[in-house]
């Protein structure tokens, strides 16, 4: 299996693709502005300059101090400080780590289901598949947003009291469950191409149980395609988490999502305090915006014909 | 075409009561109903009382079908947080919802559709390219930023427009418009432009792939062999069979701008539906979430009836009824 | 031939891509004179297509047209304005593709597409073009026209689509028709019906037509002399009779050896071993030397040009006054 999709990434990755991202500016700007990203985020516990969960570190004295190059500013707190003395930048590099976990968890989740539905419903046919493809087109007609919404508030009917505790995989649940259709429509289509061919029925009378034999040779043909959905759902997920965050369902403000900071920074923004909601903003919208260009170049790439 | 358009009412019916099933489920299983009615100090004779008026102790079909009657007559109970009828709650906030949506819906159409038709013909020009970046900026761009964005621009930096709310309103019945006054007129012109912008640029991208696909069919490279003048290719022949998808896809987003104005009735404290839901949700409110979730199936269903039966003004190949030719 | 219709001289058509510039016809010329019919043929990629293309100056870009002219009756087309070219295309020379399913706009009535042509190129009212659609519709032999002209393309069968195809290619009666793989997408019955149909049609009218296929039956039937390409360069061209019962080019003995129907003398079917050379991979001098039974040093090293072959001009070194050999 590994070996396949290894073979499988080499061959996708041939020269084509590298030729192609070699020569789009864009895409290489928006990889190197993602990998930073990650980085930050990833890093955030060592290269932020202060630890703004650490109540030892925090000093009321410093809040809601300006930008450095405002007068005012404190150049320890490069883009401010909020109302509890937080430095800005610090809790951007915590909250894209939080935001990026929730995206990506919630974008593994998805695929996962939608890969298995998919496989399932076109291979299985029948009612089986028309059951699973008409719920998927039910919930199509719903956008995301609004069933993540609801997913989040039955959630916190079913288990009063605990939700702040399990926010980071309510969300993930949330957004995950309303994003698998793309992925399934996918696997369907090719699944149901390679459901006759000789290899599957030959894989029959070698004891194979067919399911498995087509996995092991459909994901490599999705392999492409699905790649691309799941770079530009990490986006989706992102703006999904941050939106459900600003409504104030999403992850709590003791540990802020780029969401949560906007939203808490929302409320300063009439007193003059801008930077505590345009800093995380700005922040977000780069990040998003770096993984949109990378999967509008990495769709291009592998499908020449819409250029 | 007769069996078509019941086909697709029934079918519409099917995903109504789907719909209607999970709001019942969520109604009658999450949490305690009789509890959350009456509280934390209700008598158990009133929780006996309150169980047999509420039906609880019937079976569950019967429950179902008395939840389905009330919500056709309207009837979703009492909000939890509020403690008056959904009904009376949601038909209060409709026309701050509705004439938000449409105005942003007529904003992502005006725009996005003529924008999408240009950036197809002329998809090297540097206009086409400079729309099609900042459409990028706009699909990455999150609704609520968005309007963060405008409100500190133009309410708080310049002063020019009202931060939040609806501005003075008229009631016209039991309607209530913004669009006659000054402040309402003032009030709807942020939320309009945030609403409408992620839609706008969905659109516009839509259209332009679309057209760029129909450019490549057959027919129009024959209608350009026929000799065909550029704009008798382009519009008549090119765009009019982009708007058979378009009308879909369209179709749907008009739909969930309704929903999306969730987060921008959250941003500008506009008093519509949305902002409701939100707090139902945060409280676990379930009657209003139910409500909210069986009107914005019924505005879906609905519209897609309505994009249905245009797909006969456009389309011939659906207005003859031919067996097993559904679909395109 | 004094004075051809059409005039091909030394076309040149360039793909570039970043990977260097391909070219996928080089140095092609023929000429076409009044009510003449010329078939071009040869495997699929040989440039008979695009040759075809270049001619009514629809290339699809990055596609140009990098060398040579291209003349209607002594005036050159190669390198009209667009608008001009625009003017030629349906009314002075008409073209048909090879799938009528998709050749048709599906969203109009072929009425409304017969009126358009027809009203683009003459001057004429609606009610007088109509009429004149109902006549084109009678002469390429759809049943009842009258009543059809307002039926859509799907009503139509696919050997009817096409014969609504030819009556637009007529519309305007054009002084030449450039038929791309006509019959390449019907069923084998109505193959011969197509055929039969546009051969009458060019008698009646006194139409030329340029007939691009690769089935060396339909020519035999219908041209009256036929050009072989082979990787973008005429091999061999000559009257249809000459070059079929004594081609001279190697290639072209290969493909009528591999027609069962013209070589019942023969014994058993020859094949041409190999395949034709991709674009980025011709080999210098003879394009087709390595598959070449024939093939001496000369071959390899210097590019034939069109070289008197009894009947025919064959691109082909056997027929050098030099090294002149006997043929096969």
């Amino acid at each position: 299996m590994a070996g396949r999709l290894a073979d499988a990434l080499r061959d996708s990755w041939d020269s084509d693709l590298a030729w192609s991202f070699r020569h789009s500016p864009y895409a290489m700007v928006a990889a190197i502005v993602f990998a930073a990203c990650v980085g930050t985020a990833v890093l955030a516990p060592w290269v932020a300059p202060h630890n703004p969960f650490d109540l030892a570190q925090l000093d009321l004295s410093n809040s809601l101090k300006p930008p450095m190059w405002i007068a005012g500013g404190d150049p320890s707190y490069p883009l401010g400080t909020d109302d509890q003395g937080r430095d800005i930048l610090s809790t951007i590099f915590f909250g894209a780590r939080i935001s990026l976990e929730v995206g990506i968890a919630a974008v593994l989740f998805s695929m996962g289901l939608g890969v298995a539905l998919g496989l399932l419903a076109g291979y299985v046919g029948g009612k089986t598949d028309a059951f699973i493809m008409r719920v998927a087109d039910v919930q199509l007609s719903f956008p995301a947003i609004l069933i993540a919404l609801l997913i989040d508030g039955v959630a916190r009917a079913v288990f009063p009291g605990a939700h702040d505790s399990m926010a980071f995989w309510v969300l993930v649940l949330s957004i995950g469950v309303s994003g698998w259709v793309q992925y399934a429509r996918t696997v369907r289509g090719s699944t149901m191409v390679e459901k006759n061919k000789e290899y599957v029925q030959a894989a029959r009378l070698f004891g194979i149980h067919p399911l498995a034999i087509m996995a092991r040779h459909v994901l490599p043909n999705v392999l492409g395609p699905v790649l691309v959905i799941a770079t530009i759902h990490i986006a989706t997920a992102i703006i999904t988490e941050a939106t459900l965050s600003f409504l104030g369902v999403g992850v709590p403000a003791t540990e802020p999502s780029l969401g949560t900071l906007i939203r808490i920074g929302n409320d300063f923004m009439f007193s003059g305090e801008w930077w505590v909601t345009l800093f995380p903003g700005l922040a977000l919208v780069i990040m998003v915006l770096a993984i949109n260009l990378l999967g509008d170049w990495l769709r291009d790439a592998l499908n020449p014909r819409l250029r | 075409m007769t069996a078509f358009v019941i086909r697709r009412l029934l079918q519409a019916i099917v995903v109504m009561l789907v719909v209607a099933f999970v709001a019942f489920s969520l109604f009658q299983y999450v949490g305690d109903p009789v509890q959350l009615m009456m509280g934390q100090f209700a008598t158990p004779a009133d929780r006996i009382r309150l169980t047999h008026e509420l039906g609880l102790d019937q079976p569950f079909y019967v429950q179902f079908f008395h939840f389905v009657v009330n919500a056709l007559h309207g009837q979703f109970g009492v909000s939890l947080r509020i403690g008056k009828p959904v009904s009376v709650l949601l038909a209060q906030r409709l026309p701050a919802t509705l004439e938000l949506s449409i105005c942003a819906a007529l904003l992502a159409l005006a725009v996005g559709i003529p924008a999408g038709v240009y950036a197809g013909l002329r998809p090297n020009s540097w206009l086409a390219r400079t729309a099609m970046s900042g459409s990028l900026v706009g699909v990455s761009l999150p609704t609520f930023l968005i309007g963060i964005l405008l409100i500190l621009v133009f309410a708080v930096k310049l002063g020019w427009l009202p931060a939040f709310g609806r501005g003075d309103v008229v009631h016209l019945g039991g309607w209530s418009t913004g669009l006659l006054t000054r402040t309402g007129l003032e009030s709807l012109i942020m939320p309009t432009i945030t609403l409408g912008l992620f839609q706008l640029t969905l659109i516009m991208r839509l259209v332009r792939s679309e057209m760029l696909e129909v450019l490549r069919a057959d027919y129009i490279k024959f209608a350009r062999a026929r000799g065909l003048s550029d704009r008798a290719v382009n519009f008549g022949h090119a765009l009019r069979n982009t708007l058979v998808p378009v009308i879909t896809i369209t179709g749907l987003q008009l739909g969930s701008i309704i929903a999306f104005s969730i987060i921008t009735e959250q941003v500008f404290q506009w008093p519509g539906m949305g902002l409701l839901f939100v707090q139902a949700v945060s409280y676990a409110d379930i009657p209003v979430m139910a409500a909210y979730l069986c009107l914005i199936a019924l505005v879906f269903v609905v519209i897609n009836l309505i994009v249905d039966l245009l797909y006969f003004v456009v389309d011939p190949r659906l207005r003859v009824d031919r067996p097993g030719a559904a679909g395109r | 031939m004094s004075n051809p219709l059409l005039e091909v001289r030394d076309l040149r058509v360039e793909f570039p891509t970043r990977r260097g510039t391909l070219t996928a016809v080089d140095g092609v010329s023929f000429a076409i004179a009044p009510g003449e019919v010329l078939g071009v043929v040869g495997e699929s990629g040989a440039g008979k297509s695009l040759t075809g293309a270049a001619i009514i100056g629809l290339l699809e870009p990055p596609g140009r047209i990098a060398a040579g002219e291209i003349r209607l009756d002594g005036m050159r087309i190669d390198n009209l304005p667009h608008e001009a070219m625009r003017r030629i295309r349906g009314r002075r020379i008409g073209a048909i593709f090879q799938d009528p399913l998709t050749s048709l706009d599906p969203l109009y009535s072929i009425g409304r597409q017969l009126v358009e042509t027809i009203r683009t190129h003459l001057d004429m009212g609606d009610a007088a073009a109509r009429r004149r659609a109902i006549e084109l519709l009678g002469e390429v032999g759809i049943p009842a026209a009258g009543q059809r002209i307002d039926q859509y393309p799907h009503q139509f069968s696919g050997g009817m689509r096409q014969r609504v195809v030819i009556a637009l290619a007529i519309a305007a009666q054009p002084q030449l028709i450039i038929a791309d793989e006509p019959t390449t997408a019907l069923d084998v019955s109505i193959q011969a019906q197509i055929i039969a149909l546009l051969k009458r049609l060019c008698r009646d009218h006194g139409t030329a037509v340029m007939l691009v296929t690769h089935d060396m039956g339909v020519i035999a039937e219908t041209a009256d002399r036929v050009a072989v390409m082979y990787a973008g360069r005429i091999a061999e061209i000559g009257p249809v009779a000459g070059v079929i019962r004594a081609p001279r080019h190697p290639y072209t003995i290969g493909l009528m050896g591999s027609i069962p129907s013209l070589v019942g003398e023969r014994e058993h079917l020859l094949q041409i071993d190999g395949t034709m050379p991709r674009l980025n991979a011709i080999p210098t001098g003879c394009a087709f030397h390595p598959r070449c039974e024939r093939v001496f040093d000369r071959c390899q090293r210097e590019r034939p040009d069109l070289l008197d072959a009894g009947a025919s001009r064959a691109a082909c070194w056997l027929y050098a006054s030099g090294s002149r050999k006997e043929g096969a």
